[in-house]
């Protein structure tokens, strides 16, 4: 289980609503939200997010050459699903705390013969009164053996 | 959008972009964070992990299709949202996203409509498919 704290402020609201196609005025009033996967730039937040840069360490990208690093600790996999539940809008001003915890995990066969494990993340997002705001539930898909395209997008998922 | 106006089998296509930019992705990794350099860093997707080049964070097909549930959904209020990833998207693509009313009914004692998400690439092939629901003001 993992816990950070994640002020909710217009600017960076703006900011992902752009990332994501809204024009400026969608969410110019205070009190019109979010857009439905605001809560992702949450990262932005964490202090152990692993995708990243940390001044002074070696990074996935490029640089004097094609990749500096490993990836990170359980990449490897992908981003296969991702669901939401809305307790209620997410307002600017809120403080949310998110809380990571692993939640159901289960094995497919691939068509390649291998295995496919498949690990649900859940994150909570509480406000200062401790009550549910939103309810992000990642599934990532690990192969247990190396495919054509490897990834390391899974921690995108948390 | 009120009850009265929607009905099961109702769809509605948006067009979310004609041409997906590494722009655009590059704007979405410096609002969300995700700075994964699969899908900013071209030498490092291609040499570094074997990709043909980068491409999109399957978060922000996720957010763009959002933005088609939001309007349609007006100042109705997002109730759940999800999606399954199910191909890639790269820079270039045309991606069309298509709502349809699956349901409405009584939750609560509000009126809840339940959408079918379906967002497909130029050539037809779904990138991402999910539901939205939404209680209706």
């Amino acid at each position: 289980m993992s816990s950070y704290t994640f002020p909710v402020e217009s600017g960076q609201i703006l900011l992902f609503a752009r990332s994501v196609g809204y024009p400026d005025s969608a969410y110019a009033d205070p009190s019109a939200g979010a857009p439905p996967t605001f809560v992702q730039s949450g990262a932005q937040y964490d202090p152990d997010y692993p995708l990243r840069p940390t001044p002074g360490e070696p990074w996935l990208g490029s640089g004097k050459t094609p990749s500096g690093a490993k990836p990170p600790e359980g990449g490897g996999g992908l981003h296969g699903e991702q669901h939401y539940v809305y307790h209620r809008p997410v307002r600017v001003g809120d403080v949310l705390t998110a809380t990571t915890t692993p939640g159901k995990s289960w094995e497919k066969s691939g068509r390649r013969g291998g295995k496919m494990v498949f690990e649900e993340i859940v994150t909570e997002f509480r406000d200062a009164a401790g009550e549910l705001v939103v309810t992000a539930r990642a599934v990532r898909v690990i192969p247990s053996q190396v495919v054509e395209s490897p990834a390391a997008d899974a921690a995108a998922a948390r | 959008m009120s009850a009265r106006q929607i009905a099961v089998g109702d769809t509605v296509e948006t067009v979310l972009t004609e041409d997906l930019t590494r722009t655009q992705i590059v704007m979405y990794a410096g609002a969300s964070g995700d700075y994964n350099p699969l899908h900013t860093d071209d030498l490092y997707a291609r040499e570094g992990a074997g990709y043909p080049g980068v491409f999109a964070h399957g978060m922000l097909t996720m957010g763009l299709t959002g933005k088609a549930v939001t309007d349609f959904v007006g100042d109705g209020e997002l109730l759940r949202y999800g999606v399954r990833f199910r191909s890639q998207v790269w820079p270039g693509d045309r991606l069309t996203s298509t709502l349809t009313v699956t349901d409405v009914k009584e939750e609560d004692g509000r009126a809840v409509v339940e959408l079918e998400v379906v967002t497909v690439n130029g050539d037809g092939v779904q990138v991402v498919s999910g539901y939205a629901a939404a209680a209706l003001s």
